[in-house]
């Protein structure tokens, strides 16, 4: 396992590349089960909306230490349409592909850091930390 | 000019296939699998050579090519082996003309490289187009495979239908997943239908919007779907992620929603331990007798 691990998501298989990838690196971590479902299922929200909304990008993966503390840190990565109104898809149940519309928020709830960055007609970039407790 | 150097390549084809033979052997050993005997290569590499020769010589014989491929396909050699052993041979041919002509010069050097290229090409493209073939052919074939295991419903009692679904659910899936439930209730008669996700590794929302998709179908058609087999962490995801399974009941284990299935359709399991011993009591006396 390397310090950076970068996985491309071109397709719907991707998702489950990455998911499987995000998740052995946290187990080797040391991340609970439960952690590691958070992680798994926040990677696979992140890549299917990379896969979506974009069609194509990347997922990054980054050990990282701060004060005495290790976590795990993910960025998806997308040069796609980018999102208009950031706080409307931090909005529970808003949707504009006919899913549930929890995906975003949701992930910020099961993470420990969640930062969206974007700009339309340019991509986005989602960076989210998981710390190891 | 090219008659020339096909003469001397078949006229020395004895001298080429020992050099080639010497200049295959130390590749040996990162391409083949060590439990493969040292004859059986020295057989394969025998036929390989005939039959680059053959094609060689006659320029449309694919048969040949073909019956070879499809024996290294089948004992499950790499294509590595095959790529190699052209290189080689290209390599080696190359070497042994110009050493046997001696003239040095480089409109003489490129057309000999080209006459090597257009005997060889042919090969190179029939076996990589054979392998590609025998690989597209297993992939789909497992394709096929995939798509009947992955959303199998079973009748295990009357008015009482499983699902267990087993890895990552897809779009393509979810859509099996509909249809088979949607399917197999009409079908089966059945009233409660219990949808497992023991094995599914996550649910993330739209493995969720999925399955809750499906369950409101099924209650559409007069049936009750019951999710079972939520692990705790899963469960504790899905509450995170803030996703509402509350329209439809759910179930720790398969067992639990069995049970629940049962009462649901009015009826209890009662064990027959009495009866059981009755008939073995009876078996008994007729051994007696």
């Amino acid at each position: 396992m390397s310090l950076h691990s970068c996985i491309c998501i071109k397709n719907e298989w991707d998702i489950v590349g990455a998911r499987q990838m995000g998740r052995e690196i946290a187990r080797v971590m040391g991340f609970c089960t439960v952690d590691q479902a958070r992680i798994a299922t926040a990677i696979s929200e992140l890549a299917r909306n990379i896969f979506l909304y974009a069609e194509e990008g990347k997922i990054y993966f980054e050990i990282i230490h701060q004060h005495n503390r290790k976590g795990l840190r993910m960025i998806a990565i997308d040069t796609g349409p980018g999102i208009d109104d950031i706080s409307k898809v931090m909005e529970d149940g808003y949707t504009t592909s006919g899913g549930l519309g929890a995906g975003l928020p949701g992930v910020k709830r099961i993470m420990d850091e969640f930062e969206l960055i974007s700009e339309v007609g340019k991509g986005t970039k989602v960076t989210v930390v998981k710390w190891l407790r | 000019m090219e008659d020339r150097f096909l003469e001397k390549v078949l006229d020395n084809r004895n001298v080429i296939v020992d050099l080639w033979l010497r200049e295959i052997v130390p590749i040996k050993d990162e391409n083949y699998p060590t439990t493969i005997s040292h004859e059986l290569i020295d057989e394969i590499n025998r036929e390989f050579v005939e039959v680059i020769f053959s094609s060689i010589q006659h320029q449309h014989d694919v048969e040949n090519i073909e019956q070879f491929t499809e024996k290294l396909i089948n004992l499950g050699w790499p294509l590595s082996f095959i790529v190699d052993g052209l290189q080689t041979f290209r390599r080696v041919t190359i070497n042994y003309i110009l050493t046997e002509f001696k003239q040095i010069d480089t409109d003489y050097f490129s057309s000999i490289l080209e006459y090597a290229d257009n005997w060889l090409e042919p090969i190179i493209r029939q076996l990589v187009n054979e392998y590609t073939i025998s690989w597209e052919e297993t992939v789909s074939l497992q394709r096929i495979a995939l798509k009947e295991l992955s959303a199998p419903l079973i009748p295990v009692m009357e008015r009482i239908s499983v699902m267990p679904l087993i890895g990552a659910i897809d779009t393509e899936r979810a859509r099996l997943i509909m249809e088979n439930l949607l399917k197999g209730v009409t079908q089966h008669n059945a009233e409660v239908v219990l949808l497992d996700i023991t094995g599914v590794p996550i649910v993330d929302t739209m493995v969720a919007h999925h399955i809750i998709k499906a369950a409101e179908a099924v209650r559409l058609i007069g049936a009750t779907c019951i999710l079972v087999g939520i692990r705790p962490e899963i469960a504790q995801t899905i509450v995170n992620l803030g996703i509402n399974l509350s329209n439809f009941p759910t179930k720790s284990s398969l067992k639990k929603g069995f049970a629940e299935a049962l009462s649901i359709t009015n009826r209890q399991v009662i064990e027959l331990k009495e009866e059981q011993e009755n008939i073995e009591k009876l078996l008994d006396s007729l051994q007696k007798e």
